[in-house]
């Protein structure tokens, strides 16, 4: 989990960098999205570089799948009666919502590909420009869309508020004044993370990038 | 105080059971939780019926004996107290008190609210102490330990195994109870030779009892009745790291 899930951490923070360069302007931003295909050439060929990166990611989540999966199972096996009296949790809740947040998070990933990468849900094709793509599909009128992306967006923070901190224990953290450090860290970074991905989406919505 | 109480009552272990609701009357809000029960069970003889099995032995907090989750909450609503240091004054006349006892796999009900907690033993047996020398005692003060160890090491120490780090667990892991283990013995200088093997031997003999896996939840030292830190997790995935990279 700690291993997968800090490569998928490194990925989020890579790709929500890039997000911003759209206030730079629209054609700045797909010269952007151009320059990641032409990112290793030319030792690789045209648009390599990213496929490696997309079969890396598409590893790293699905052990991030797999080690979720089977510590659910241990876990439902590891308590085969329920206790019928369970009051809320005492601990932290963004840790009590990893596994339904999770799954949550891999349905917007689904969604946020076809509608960004590929365009099939997006009012703008996938041939379009990627600016394109992004100012149409975040347009006031399709305000619902945005309002799913923060939302989507929100998990992804309380995730990676439990995540980072229990990564780093996962790795051998062990005393009480860098736990408190660690889950400080843990929360500035997912907070920076949410705002910055909250930034493109709201500012196309209410017309701030046109 | 009059209360409700509602208990788990299971006649073995392999028998069915169910939440069973009595009324008692008349409890001194100075009798601890366990002395209530003791009431409850006088009227049940009394009256003829089997009285509610629970383990208990010191009664004063120290041997991790009783074992009750109290309105959900394994030892009840008190932070860093077991269920017999526990009393009647922290809850209100009238009150409904859920009582069941500590659901894991690994620990079986025996009877009622007794489960049957070998698993920990098991544990214990893999890796759990040093391999003493035989002979006289050596002087406590031959080996050195320097202080801030010796302090981090008694604090794990004081785990009494009362297992309420995995009923509180929602993934049934005794990773708190482990790492108490590990860091006990890892921080002495005794403890250094089996540290490696110790750490993958006790890990192994806890997922081989059914515990779940640790995420870092923390529920667990939220109800530990000695506040066993949540750091001492990450101790043990240190050594475990270490111990596997020698291998």
């Amino acid at each position: 989990m700690a291993a997968s899930g800090t490569l998928l951490v490194l990925f989020l923070f890579a790709h929500a960098a890039g997000n911003l360069k759209i206030f730079v302007g629209l054609p700045d931003f797909d010269h952007y999205a151009e320059w990641l295909r032409e990112l290793g050439t030319p030792l690789l060929p045209h648009a390599w570089f990213l496929w490696i990166q997309r079969f890396g990611l598409l590893a790293a989540i699905g052990l991030h799948i797999w080690a979720a999966t089977v510590l659910t199972i241990r876990a439902k096996k590891a308590r085969p009666v329920k206790y019928a009296h369970r009051p809320k949790v005492q601990g932290s809740y963004a840790a009590r919502t990893m596994r339904w947040g999770g799954v949550i998070i891999v349905l917007f990933v689904i969604w946020h590909i076809l509608d960004l990468t590929l365009g099939v849900v997006n009012p703008a094709t996938g041939d379009s420009d990627a600016s394109q793509r992004v100012v149409q599909g975040f347009d006031p009128e399709r305000w619902y869309v945005t309002l799913f992306y923060v939302l989507a967006v929100v998990a992804v923070g309380f995730h990676l508020r439990h995540g980072i901190w229990s990564a780093v224990r996962t790795m051998g953290q062990q005393t009480t004044k860098g736990e408190r450090r660690a889950k400080a860290i843990a929360l500035v970074l997912s907070v920076v993370l949410v705002a910055m991905y909250l930034s493109v989406p709201i500012a196309v919505t209410f017309g701030l990038v046109k | 105080m009059d209360i409700k109480v509602r208990v788990w009552r299971q006649s073995g272990p392999s028998a069915g059971g169910k939440m069973v609701a009595y009324d008692v009357k008349g409890i001194s809000p100075d009798a601890s939780f366990l002395e209530m029960i003791d009431v409850l069970n006088e009227t049940l003889i009394l009256d003829g019926d089997d009285p509610i099995a629970f383990d208990h032995d010191c009664r004063e907090g120290i041997c991790g004996a009783c074992s009750m989750v109290i309105n959900g909450v394994a030892h009840g609503p008190e932070k860093a107290t077991t269920t017999c240091q526990l009393h009647m004054r922290k809850f209100k006349d009238g009150d409904v008190i859920d009582v069941e006892p500590w659901r894991a796999a690994a620990f079986p009900v025996i009877k009622d609210l007794i489960v049957d907690r070998s698993a920990f033993d098991q544990i214990i047996q893999a890796g759990g102490y040093i391999s003493a020398p035989t002979g006289t005692a050596p002087d406590a003060h031959a080996t050195p330990v320097p202080k801030k160890d010796a302090d981090l090491a008694f604090e794990a120490a004081t785990c009494i195994g009362c297992g309420a780090c995995v009923a509180a667990c929602p993934n049934g892991s005794s990773m708190l109870f482990t790492a108490a283990k590990i860091s006990h013995l890892g921080l002495m200088p005794q403890g250094q030779p089996e540290r490696d093997s110790r750490v993958i031997d006790m890990l192994q003999a806890q997922d081989d009892a059914g515990f779940g896996g640790c995420t870092n939840a923390g529920e667990c030292t939220m109800v530990c009745p000695k506040g066993i830190p949540l750091s001492l997790i990450g101790r043990l995935n240190s050594d475990y790291r270490k111990a596997i990279t020698k291998r």
